[in-house]
């Protein structure tokens, strides 16, 4: 069988990745970005955000289409569910963002994935946002991540791999550190 | 203008090892040292600080621990003692109390050295000043409330200097975790904030931890063989205490010991301590690489088939609450001190040449400068893992005084230096 010996693909391009890293050594400030998105109001609780450009490596960027996103609650806090809530935006931001590093650094650990799924879960209380109770926060009290990896790996190693992409996660660290946030109205 | 082919910067155990190098070479040359020999032990330890290495661990150029106790940790001021033994045994060439102000490049050749005690030209300099010369800490302390004592793990010297009430210990480190512990040991209510950490028995299978990475090869790799030097050179001191009675000091113990574990301190907003919610992954990463290390050690145990004699032993994970608090309100009296052992920095601010990059970051390859003849000693993972333990001068000493006779050889060959040597 030659399937020991095939070259670990998980489809991550791990060279170019550390290519941009030792590119920084030179021209620290194409490390600079700025990611942006814009929200319109539609009715209701139904809003439609755009994402389409950001700003990296020293230059304007555009992803390769448009993408809108619709957010709304649902019928059971009297919406139309045109879209999934914010916070499960949140969800879905953890997920994708612990799973692509997973992916990356599986790729430099040459470790070869099959399946990858996660399940993400947060418990929230309404007295919050409801202001039924000031002792509640509006947020999340917890959120918890499950995975099930189908991986040529030891049960250490994908804990390890699972343990790196919290570490290197963008969305994790805005999700466990506080983060200054400005809102103005022009 | 007295003129010396070398002139090495601080007299601690790395400016006397390569002292001893040289000597060893008959390369004339001079340790110039703003206090007395082993200054920084002397005044800058708290007051049960000992070594985090075993005393037969203490070799240098030309000396071994013959002493009655090798597997003891020695004092503060036992070091010194040491320091300055091997200092007057080798006749170093000290000159004591007599700071640098400046290194530049001189105007024809080499480099000159303002001190307060007049100045000199030299070939070369080795700057072996140290690389635990302040405390580093964050920004977050500009936003402490008022009522809050700010203290360093520098300033630090004992419980008694710590007003009474809770106290915050900002770090998980070498210093961290025995400041808390001496601090819970007299009754202090204690938090801790804990980020990226090292999580190592004091004893494994019997011996002493820096015994196995000593004998595995562990403390041996080098500076041109890690594939990510950057974090090599920045991970955090090993969570390590000289504790005569081998016991281990991690988060458990310390927990055990009535230590409140919290994520690392992200901010300080309108008096209230906000906690990272990434405790459980500190934790887990601390915990993975310690089974990692272990493996190693056994696995090589198994290669050499040395006697041990223990089995190999797993440590239980680290126990985290399972919902550590995020905040804690530092108006309420419940924090009356912080105390930062968030790290050191080396003090180069004397040293007029840019040895550091954009990001304030020392650049050397193993040690060597890019100015020819400018060398450092002692920093992290300088050439090896061990190089900012005691025992890590003797090679990189070694290492250095080769390149830097070469160095003065090439000087020589090209008319520069009238015979030195």
């Amino acid at each position: 069988m030659s399937v020991a010996n095939a070259p670990v693909d998980n489809g991550v391009n791990v060279e170019a990745l550390l290519g941009v890293r030792s590119a920084l050594a030179d021209t620290p400030d194409i490390a600079q970005f700025r990611w942006r998105a814009t929200t319109s109001w539609l009715r209701g609780t139904h809003s439609q955000s755009s994402i389409e450009t950001f700003y990296g490596f020293g230059e304007e960027q555009q992803h390769k289409t448009t993408f809108t996103y619709d957010a709304d609650h649902p019928l059971q806090f009297a919406a139309q569910d045109n879209g999934i809530t914010p916070v499960e935006y949140v969800l879905v931001a953890l997920g994708s963002c612990l799973t692509a590093g997973i992916a990356a650094v599986a790729q430099q650990r040459q470790i070869q994935l099959r399946s990858v799924n996660a399940t993400i879960e947060a418990e929230m209380d309404l007295h919050g946002i409801l202001g039924a109770d000031p002792e509640v926060r509006n947020g999340f009290s917890g959120i918890r991540v499950s995975y099930e990896i189908d991986a040529d790996a030891s049960q250490k190693d994908m804990e390890a791999l699972v343990a790196q992409s919290q570490k290197r996660s963008a969305v994790y660290d805005i999700i466990t550190n506080p983060t200054n946030v400005t809102v103005k109205v022009n | 203008m007295p003129h010396v082919p070398v002139a090495i910067v601080g007299a601690g155990h790395c400016g006397l090892a390569m002292s001893r190098c040289l000597a060893s070479r008959s390369i004339d040359h001079v340790v110039l040292e703003r206090g007395e020999v082993a200054n920084s032990w002397r005044t800058e330890r708290w007051d049960s600080m000992r070594l985090l290495t075993p005393n037969w661990f203490s070799r240098l150029p030309g000396f071994a621990y013959d002493g009655p106790d090798p597997d003891g940790f020695m004092t503060a001021a036992e070091v010194a003692d040491l320091i300055e033994g091997y200092a007057a045994d080798g006749g170093a060439p000290v000159r004591a109390s007599t700071t640098v102000r400046a290194v530049r490049p001189a105007d024809h050749r080499g480099y000159g050295i303002q001190t307060d005690q007049g100045d000199w030209t030299a070939d070369a300099v080795v700057i072996a000043s140290g690389a635990c010369n302040v405390a580093h800490v964050p920004a977050v302390r500009e936003a402490l409330p008022p009522q809050v004592t700010s203290l360093t793990a520098a300033d630090y010297r004992n419980p008694a200097q710590v007003s009474e009430g809770g106290v915050l210990v900002v770090g998980a480190s070498s210093s961290g975790i025995q400041i808390a512990e001496e601090l819970l040991r007299h009754g202090r209510p204690v938090s801790m904030a804990v980020g990226e950490h090292v999580r190592v028995p004091r004893r494994y299978r019997g011996r002493d931890i820096l015994w196995w990475m000593d004998a595995a090869g562990v403390l041996d790799e080098r500076y041109d063989e890690m594939d990510d030097l950057v974090r090599a050179r920045n991970i955090p001191s090993l969570q390590l205490a000289g504790s005569p009675d081998g016991a281990m000091l991690d988060l458990n113990a310390l927990t055990g010991h009535g230590a409140r574990v919290l994520g690392r301190l992200a901010a300080i907003r309108d008096g209230v301590a906000l906690f990272s919610g990434s405790l459980p992954n500190v934790c887990a990463l601390a915990d993975l690489k310690l089974g990692r290390l272990l493996d190693t050690l056994d696995a090589w145990a198994v290669e050499s088939g040395i006697d041990v004699p223990e089995p190999p032993e797993r440590f239980p994970p680290t126990v985290v609450l399972s919902a550590p608090p995020l905040e804690v309100d530092l108006r309420r009296g419940e924090i009356r001190t912080v105390i930062w052992a968030t790290g050191y920095r080396p003090d180069l601010s004397w040293l007029e040449l840019p040895v550091v990059n954009a990001r304030g970051r020392l650049v050397h390859d193993g040690g060597v400068t890019r100015f020819p003849g400018l060398y450092l000693l002692g920093m992290p993972f300088l050439r090896r893992r061990k190089s900012t333990l005691i025992d890590g001068a003797r090679a990189d000493a070694a290492d250095l005084t080769e390149h830097l006779a070469a160095h003065l050889d090439s000087l020589a060959r090209h008319g520069q230096v009238a015979a030195t040597r």
